[in-house]
């Protein structure tokens, strides 16, 4: 096994975080993505753990002032796995995984440019074969190959886990904010340039791409008569009604309950 | 006997002081480099000494006159002893002026006394009680020994019986004495204020501060940029030795006198900050130690003798204590009353950016708010974080010309961050107003303009400083303009006095800047501006640090007020001692608790005089002193003063420029896809 199943402790842990490309919301101008910059923070927090950053992508100007930001962090070193415009990158980014053998690998659940469809993480459990878990709120112990976790759930709520490493786990906003990304050892960083071949990405390339349209939102109007009830009511979160929780149950009974639900629901025909 | 010892005492005093000299000099070259006119900087002590720093010691009368006779009867009788008792010049007129010179430094030395007993909080205690005595022992000492060289006494008395004893008891006095005045000026004593502080006048960091006998302003208050083209160099301070050698040497000067303390807001608000123990704190770093032998009014809430330091370790630890706590520098509000203040000409402010800086540029530690806002104005160039494009949104009525359209204008207005502010917004419409109905021909940059970067800098962070003044300065050379007017004291400090140092051949960035109190004069002496009476209650001003100390402009705002008819009601603290009222240097971002507020301070001065109405001219102020709580005077911009106050002549024959209006519209942007 590549990790360290003796380590009793978080300390000694090799953790690998995936870092994109920010952009900002409302400028579109390049920076750290907060998600993943969210992951590198909770890397970092993490007691006596080595950390190394991965990007995979172009060696742009633009590009290095967002990787910086990761930098300005307290980190010496980003690899950029070059690939190119076109490229899928999870092949390269499940080779330098491999190669680097971390025990966890952390990274915003999404990204802020390009697809950002969230898939990454999944395809990339996928190819290594590893666990995956999303919206991580915090590591608490690292024993024997195994991670105590705490997953965030909507509304606060926390939800402890135990998963066998390697292991992948995704962050969003509800994980601790990142610290302030400082200007003097984010341009003393370094990136280390690492090359790879591009699989280029023959699905994206049939794509049409277009800006996205605004679309007028419906306001919810909420009748009531107290403020009370008007803060519950803009507090609240859709509660996704209905549903069931299964305990003990054999992996086989859940799966089934799954697959009929995605049948129900029409994800699967 | 005293013939053979007086010599001899005199000239081990003077090697003594010479090798600790010596040491203090080293000392002080421990800090970065610095390159200073060396002889030129020397030729100047005595007027700078004579001219300016005696222009901030007048301001307290009673020292200012207890200084000339201490100091001046000190440095003659010094050089008078050195050669009639050093060299044994026996002659008597000599010993006269010596008996003149001690007897004024004694009269000097009861002064001293008296101002200490019981000294007041802001002077420090411990070795500096006992410096009148000293005082006191140098001049009776040297007094007493010189009679017989006047001619007073017979020559020998101090040679046999009696006159023995007395001649071992001057002795010992004046031991004493020389210990104080030659010893414990190099070694470390009260006295080393006389010997670096002669130093620092002459290698002062801002040499524009002193008068030159040509008249003019002297004043020198922008800061300094920060070289960043060298990727490995540390960014600001981190230990006492990364000063420049003169700044350590400023710190040094110190006398304690605590002026800066007295005045200091924060300091004031309870907030963990004293602008002379820090000074302090950077002496005990240069030599290192502890700050246990401080003697005067510790930071709020932190007792002396748990913080130490040493000129190579860090001044602020990452983790635990080491000689200064990082809410110390964030407490500052850059207000400048603490340089103003300060006897010695040392530049508080300049050492407390400098180690802002280090904490921002390299630990990427700015507390509270702080990391928000410099992420802000990286990627909107607003502190909000507002959208850039949006600048313009609250103007959408006003139809103001834009510089994009008119490519020249009389006079450029800079609108600033208040934009995005509805009570700003308020003083904005108002001195648009006033612009229209003297038919100034202006315009503004919108969506073009970019914070000033004002905040960003005093927060430490000058990369984002440099880089959106840059950006402005770059937008600014695109135009022609006569002058740039703003409604914020920040943004003009800013434009005026820092831009200029980043501006480049193609791009020179020395413009002619003024706060709108100063525009407004100006239109009201061309009699630009009809008003109606003054009908409001009473008025007090209140002095922006940015206006005020900063930039020397006391005048205008009250020329306006007074054009207006109103007469005002100053407050105990205005003009060059005007109170901060807490808004500056990124102090609300920073947040720093402390007993009470900044601002409930500044309003308790404006209630004691009794106004209904207090101007300001500045949103910072007006955002600040609007928090208080009811009842409180209320608060009006000048501009809205002034706006209020117009006659706005008939439609008929209004101005040309506003019938020109709509101006043309904006060709269609391309959208990028
Ligand atoms: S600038 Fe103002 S707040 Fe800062 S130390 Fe000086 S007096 Fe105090
Ligand atoms: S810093 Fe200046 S004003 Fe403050 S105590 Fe020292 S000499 Fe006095």
């Amino acid at each position: 096994m590549p990790h360290n199943a003796t380590s009793s402790t978080p300390g000694g842990l090799n953790v690998a975080v995936l870092v994109s490309i920010g952009r900002h919301p409302l400028t579109a101008r390049t920076r750290r993505a907060d998600q993943d910059a969210r992951a590198v923070e909770m890397a970092l927090t993490l007691d006596g753990a080595s950390v190394s950053l991965i990007h995979a992508g172009q060696q742009e100007r633009e590009h290095e002032e967002a990787l910086r930001g990761y930098l300005g962090m307290g980190i010496d070193t980003v690899n950029l796995i070059q690939q190119c415009p076109q490229a899928d990158v999870v092949p390269a980014l499940a080779d330098a995984l491999r190669q680097g053998a971390p025990q966890l690998v952390l990274s915003g659940a999404r990204a802020e440019t390009n697809e950002a469809s969230g898939v990454l993480p999944y395809l990339l459990a996928e190819a290594l074969g590893w666990p995956i878990i999303t919206n991580l709120a915090a590591v608490e112990k690292v024993e024997q190959g195994m991670a105590t976790v705490l997953q965030a759930l909507p509304r606060g709520k926390r939800r402890r886990l135990r998963i066998r490493l390697p292991a992948i786990a995704t962050v969003d906003s509800s994980a601790p904010a990142a610290r302030q990304s400082a200007f003097g050892p984010a341009r003393r960083g370094a990136l280390e340039h690492l090359d790879a071949a591009s699989d280029i990405d023959e699905a994206l390339a049939a794509w049409q791409v277009q800006p996205a349209r605004k679309r007028p939102k419906r306001l919810k109007i909420v009748k009531s008569s107290s403020a009370r009830d008007r803060f519950k009511a803009a507090a609240a979160k859709a509660d996704g009604g209905g549903g069931q929780t299964l305990t003990d149950v054999t992996p086989e009974q859940g799966a089934e309950a799954i697959f009929k639900l995605l049948k129900e629901e029409g994800v699967l025909r | 006997m005293l013939d053979t010892l007086l010599p001899i005492l005199l000239f081990s005093a003077l090697l003594l002081a010479a090798i600790g000299a010596v040491r203090r000099v080293r000392l002080w070259r421990q800090g970065r480099p610095s390159s200073v006119p060396v002889i030129k900087g020397l030729m100047q002590v005595p007027r700078r000494y004579l001219v300016d720093l005696h222009h901030v010691v007048e301001r307290d009368k009673y020292i200012s006159h207890t200084h000339v006779a201490t100091a001046g009867g000190f440095v003659l009788a010094a050089l008078l002893a050195i050669v009639v008792h050093g060299f044994g010049l026996q002659s008597a007129i000599l010993g006269w002026v010596l008996l003149a010179a001690t007897t004024s430094m004694f009269i000097g030395s009861l002064l001293v006394a008296k101002r200490r007993s019981p000294p007041p909080s802001r002077l420090s205690k411990g070795p500096w009680m006992r410096l009148p005595k000293s005082l006191m022992a140098f001049s009776l000492g040297m007094f007493a020994v010189t009679l017989p060289t006047a001619g007073i006494l017979p020559e020998g008395v101090f040679q046999s019986g009696l006159g023995w004893i007395a001649a071992l008891v001057l002795a010992a006095v004046i031991v004493w004495g020389l210990g104080e005045m030659f010893f414990g000026m190099t070694w470390g004593g009260p006295m080393k204020h006389a010997f670096a502080g002669a130093l620092h006048l002459a290698f002062h960091r801002r040499p524009e501060r002193f008068s030159d006998g040509t008249g003019g302003e002297h004043r020198s208050t922008g800061l300094k940029a920060l070289k960043l083209d060298d990727d490995n160099a540390k960014l600001g301070v981190e230990k006492p030795a990364d000063f420049t050698w003169n700044q350590l040497l400023g710190f040094d000067a110190c006398v304690q006198c605590g002026r800066c303390e007295a005045m200091c807001p924060a300091f004031a608000a309870g907030q963990p900050l004293n602008p002379k123990k820090l000074i302090q704190d950077m002496v005990v770093g240069m030599a290192g130690g502890s700050d246990a032998k401080y003697y005067g009014s510790p930071y709020p809430g932190k007792p002396v003798g748990e913080h130490e330091g040493h000129p190579h370790g860090p001044i602020v630890a990452r983790q635990g204590t080491s000689l200064v706590d990082p809410e110390t520098l964030w407490s500052c509000t850059t207000c400048r009353a603490c340089v103003e203040e300060c006897p010695m000409m040392i530049e508080h402010v300049d050492a407390i950016v400098d180690m802002r800086r280090f904490l921002t540029l390299e630990h990427g530690n700015t507390p509270n708010k702080g990391a928000e806002v410099l992420d802000n104005l990286i990627a909107t160039d607003n502190p909000g974080g507002f959208d850039p494009d949006s600048r313009l949104h609250w103007a959408a009525d006003l139809n103001l010309p834009l510089m994009a359209d008119k490519q020249e204008a009389d006079v450029l207005l800079w609108l600033g961050d208040g934009v995005f502010d509805m009570r700003n917004q308020r003083t904005l419409r108002a001195f648009i107003s006033v612009l229209r109905a003297a038919n100034v021909d202006f315009a503004v940059l919108g969506n073009e303009e970019r914070d000033s970067g004002d905040v960003a800098r005093r927060l430490g962070d000058e990369a984002t400083f440099q880089t959106l003044a840059r950006r402005n300065i770059q937008t600014l050379s695109r135009y022609r303009f006569a002058r740039i007017v703003t409604c914020d004291p920040h943004s003009f400090h800013v434009l005026k006095n820092e831009y200029g140092e980043l501006g480049t051949a193609q791009t020179p960035a020395d413009y002619h800047v003024q706060h709108h109190s100063t525009y407004i004069s100006e239109l009201v002496s061309a009699n630009k501006l009809t008003f109606k009476a003054w009908k409001g209650g009473s008025v007090t001003y209140h002095d922006p640090c940015y206006l005020g100390r900063y930039n020397g402009e006391y005048e205008a705002p009250r020329d306006v007020l007074k054009a207006l008819g109103i007469e005002i009601k100053e407050m105990a603290r205005s003009g060059y001692r005007s109170r901060c009222c807490g808004g500056g240097g990124g102090a609300p971002i920073t947040d720093i608790p402390g007993k009470q507020r900044i601002p409930d301070m500044r309003m308790e001065d404006v209630r004691e005089t009794g106004a209904d109405l207090v101007a300001v001219g500045c949103p910072q102020c007006t955002a600040m002193l609007e928090g208080v709580v009811e009842p409180r005077a209320g608060i009006k911009d000048i501009a809205e003063l002034v706006a209020d106050a117009l006659i706005i002549e008939t439609p008929a024959d209004q101005s040309p420029q506003r019938q020109q209006a709509p101006a043309a519209p904006r060709p269609a942007l391309e959208v990028a896809s």
